[in-house]
């Protein structure tokens, strides 16, 4: 393509220490990108082919190699940033829609940050977890709101109350849907690993389910996408629940987008797509278009599991959250998962991932407060997802009304991924998202597992701590419990939405 | 903090309230002399049929007018005087107690299985919602509840409690954390049937407020006490459950004995906690709670607080010390301390 730009200023200057360097060559393997060649004895460096990925560093045996981003800026301007210049060149070019990986880069606050969480002193004992039992124990499903009795003849009571399927976790932490496709299966074999050591769940994402996973199908939530990607009676019978995707917070409104490099032979007999082909799942369900068709759709993928199954549905919040949370509560899915507007992604719109949507902590909290004032929080349970990023945020969305949370970005994180964002490109040098093979053997299941069931231990013992510090010894004794949170900086309309206090208050 | 204190005679012989006030100051240790209360039942035989309200006016002058209106409109008054009270050297009279005996208009709550409680719940909050200078403490039948503050002592000889006989009594000894000056923030708290004392404080207040609220209960002092007591009436009246149920939601076993218990009881507890996780009370408290039938006590699944339980005769205590037991009944036939999770209940004869 023409055009009279020249080429724009390096994001990343990669540099070697030449006398550091014993010219080992792994830099050069190392590279998906093609940023380091040989040329003869020396090693050569295209610093334009670099995404940041810390491949090279984290291999050099010698330290040699030294990453700069924006070594050389434009001029600054508080408006025309780098990044709306380098947008304007890149589509007066092209003519293209961005694409972008990752959650939003957007520099707006992050209310999570600004919740400060509660802990016991003198009038109330904080809760020792070393001594005495702190349940994390979860239950996901309908719930009764009232209990009918029977009485026996000799007096007994006996619950009539026939309960529905629940899922049970140890932690309230799942790991959230991202499909195999966008994921090398190492990957989904490392998270589906974890999930089962950690007593939680995993979510398939809409890529059906690669016979690699069936061992680990009793810890698998499966989904179900607008492109019905990889979805026949086997699958759903195989998930230990069945996810209908409505949509994705880092793209709300729009489908999904798999390019077609990713489209392995393997990727292909699972999603049921041929090979190389772009698999492209539409923006709306072609069989959802008024609320009233979602009912007869979780009905029909009721009956095709003869109702053994939780059916969760996951949207992505936007404006009208609560009133798209009141209506799916009741067309009889058990459980509702909200993805915040910093929701990850392997590909989306750059302009939809940084500007459509509401932040997670304001969609929970009106989330729970519409199903409360409906009298219909027991027909579902929340789960709250899009950028989680640390167990305080696990506590402080349970504590605004969410039931559980889904991580995605912090498990990738967990198994090497450096947030580089060019998961789009299918050339993840840590062997995540890639289906290249001799880059996926990059990543070995075992020791991947190992570091993602870690991280949820790791959460797991935090939120434990924070709820006994807090007195709580029960994680449904924290839910919705916003008494224990306290704004910082957060203006008065926010706090009114979210009905927490102000620090000191 | 606090002491509390409870009395009942299966047998409804009536007891006067000077041996509860002997009771109630045996643990002024555990007291800061800022709010004292006592709730009886059976103290208004003549009135036996009609909802006794105790209100506290701000200024029975301006406040008063808007209570009766309020009540004309809900029922009709049978008959309405100031509590006799006798001012304190120690006691700082900041509103006016006064009390109707009324009969709620049932064809009000057309369709309810309990009109006239409704109509009295629906009073109380409406009244107790609007900063109009009058807060209804209690409205039960046959049962009224004296509180102020200050210490038990000044407290009991300012509504003179040694002139009323009751066969139930909860009594309640503050160590104030909070407005010390309000007369209606110390317990116990009532709503028609139901009266509750409480030492501690739960870290679950919001949670239960907000699910207690969904049900058009109205939380207006912020205490816990206010919130167990519609608790226990939405589970028992409105949701149907027997006592025993009620307490167990709101203080349910852990996940861990609950997997242990046979097949049915383990269903029955795992509903218990999937129906009412938003009711149940975490952080440390002994609850003593009482209606017209009888009187429970319970406490936090890891008992936190302290309960003692004495029997002699007829007549069952529950109470934060043995001392207090002992000061009422010094020939108390039986001294238990239940286990943690281990309620008490004790009914009155029918």
């Amino acid at each position: 393509m023409n055009s009279n730009f020249g080429s724009m200023p390096l994001r990343y200057r990669i540099s070697i220490d030449r006398e550091q360097c014993m010219e080992c060559g792994r830099c050069v393997e190392n590279c998906p990108y093609g940023v380091f060649r040989w040329d003869g004895e020396r090693i050569l460096i295209n610093s334009r082919n670099c995404t940041a990925c810390h491949r090279c560093l984290t291999y050099c045996p010698r330290d040699a190699i030294m990453l700069q981003e924006h070594p050389c800026d434009y001029r600054s301007h508080p408006v025309w940033t780098r990044g709306v210049r380098e947008s304007i060149y890149n589509q007066a070019r092209t003519g293209k829609i961005i694409l972008a990986g990752m959650g939003s880069v957007a520099n707006l606050p992050i209310i999570f940050d600004h919740l400060m969480l509660d802990a016991c002193q003198v009038t109330t004992p904080p809760t020792d977890p070393l001594r005495e039992p702190v349940e994390l124990r979860t239950y996901l499903g309908k719930k009764p709101s009232k209990l009918e009795f029977t009485q026996k003849p000799n007096g007994d009571v006996e619950l009539s109350t026939e309960l529905t399927p629940n899922l049970m976790l140890e932690t309230p932490i799942m790991l959230g849907h991202m499909s195999y496709g966008a994921l090398s299966l190492n990957a989904h074999v490392a998270m589906a690993r974890a999930a089962k050591e950690t007593g939680t769940f995993m979510g398939t994402g809409e890529g059906g389910l690669h016979p690699g996973l069936y061992p680990y199908q009793d810890r698998m939530i499966v989904q179900i996408a607008s492109g019905r990607f990889g979805v026949n009676v086997d699958y759903l019978e195989r998930g230990a629940a069945i996810e209908l995707k409505l949509g994705q917070g880092a793209k709300p409104g729009i489908g999904g987008h798999l390019p077609g490099e990713k489209v392995s032979a393997d990727v292909s007999k699972t999603r049921m797509i041929p090979q190389g082909s772009d698999a492209i799942s539409p923006a709306p369900h072609h069989d959802i278009y008024g609320i009233e068709d979602l009912p007869q759709l979780v009905n029909s993928v009721k009956e095709a599991t003869e109702r053994k199954k939780p059916i969760f549905a996951k949207i992505a919040a936007v404006n009208n959250n609560a009133e798209n949370v009141a209506a799916v509560a009741r067309s009889g899915v058990d459980a509702i998962a909200i993805d915040g507007f910093r929701g990850g992604t392997g590909a989306a719109p750059r302009v939809f991932r940084d500007h459509v949507g509401i932040p997670i902590e304001v969609a929970i909290a009106t989330a729970d407060r519409e199903l409360r004032n409906q009298g219909l929080r027991n027909e579902v349970s929340l789960i709250a997802c899009g950028s989680i990023r640390e167990s305080a945020d696990v506590i402080k969305a349970i504590a605004l009304g969410a039931d559980a949370v889904y991580i995605g970005t912090a498990a990738l994180v967990a198994m090497g991924c450096r947030v580089c964002g060019n998961c789009y490109q299918g050339l993840c040098s840590w062997g995540i998202a890639t289906q290249r093979p001799d880059l996926v053997a990059r990543l070995d299941p075992d020791v991947a597992s190992n570091q993602v069931a870690n991280l949820i231990r790791a959460w797991t013992l935090e939120i434990t701590e924070l709820m006994g510090a807090a007195g709580i010894n029960s994680i449904e004794s924290l839910r919705g419990n916003r008494d224990r949170l306290r704004g910082y900086m957060l203006d008065e309309g926010l706090l009114e939405i979210l009905d927490v206090k102000s620090v000191g208050a | 903090m606090c002491g509390i204190f409870g009395v009942m005679d299966k047998r409804r012989q009536m007891m006067d309230g000077s041996g509860i006030r002997e009771a109630l100051s045996m643990m002024n240790e555990r007291g800061s002399g800022e709010g004292a209360g006592y709730v009886a039942y059976g103290i208004y035989p003549d009135y036996r049929d009609c909802y006794a309200l105790h209100v506290f006016f701000d200024n029975a002058c301006e406040n008063k007018a808007i209570v009766d209106a309020t009540l004309e409109q809900w029922g009709s008054i049978e008959c309405d005087e100031a509590i006799p009270t006798c001012d304190q050297l120690n006691l700082k009279v900041n509103c006016t107690p006064w009390r109707y005996f009324f009969k709620p208009d049932a064809s009000l709550a057309p369709g309810s299985a309990s009109p006239e409680k409704d109509v009295v719940t629906n009073l109380v909050m409406q009244i107790n919602a609007c900063a109009n200078g009058a807060e209804i403490v209690s409205s039960g039948k046959n049962v009224g509840l004296f509180k102020a503050s200050g210490w038990p002592e000044d407290v009991a000889d300012y509504y003179r409690i040694q002139d009323y006989e009751g066969y139930i009594w909860l009594a309640h000894n503050r160590y104030a954390t909070s407005n010390p000056e309000l007369w209606e923030r110390p317990d116990p708290f009532n709503l028609h049937d139901w009266s509750v004392v409480e030492n501690g404080k739960t870290t679950t207040y919001g949670a239960n407020r907000r699910y207690v609220e969904s049900f058009g209960y109205n939380c207006s002092t912020g205490t816990d006490s206010e919130v167990i007591a519609y608790l226990i009436d939405l589970l028992t009246r409105k949701h149907g459950l027997d006592i025993n149920l009620a307490i167990r939601a709101l203080a349910p076993p852990y996940w861990d004995e609950i997997d242990r218990m046979p097949e049915a009881e383990q269903n029955l507890n795992r509903a218990l906690r999937f129906a009412y996780g938003s009711a149940t009370m975490n952080g440390p408290f002994t609850v003593v709670a009482a209606n017209p039938d009888m009187m429970v006590g319970f406490t936090d699944r890891g008992k936190l607080r302290p309960m003692v339980v004495g029997e002699c005769g007829d007549r069952l205590y529950i109470a934060s010390e043995e001392t207090a037991i002992r000061a009422m009944e010094p020939k108390v036939e039986s001294i238990t301390r239940p286990a943690a999770g281990e309620p008490v209940i004790g009914r009155v004869a029918p």
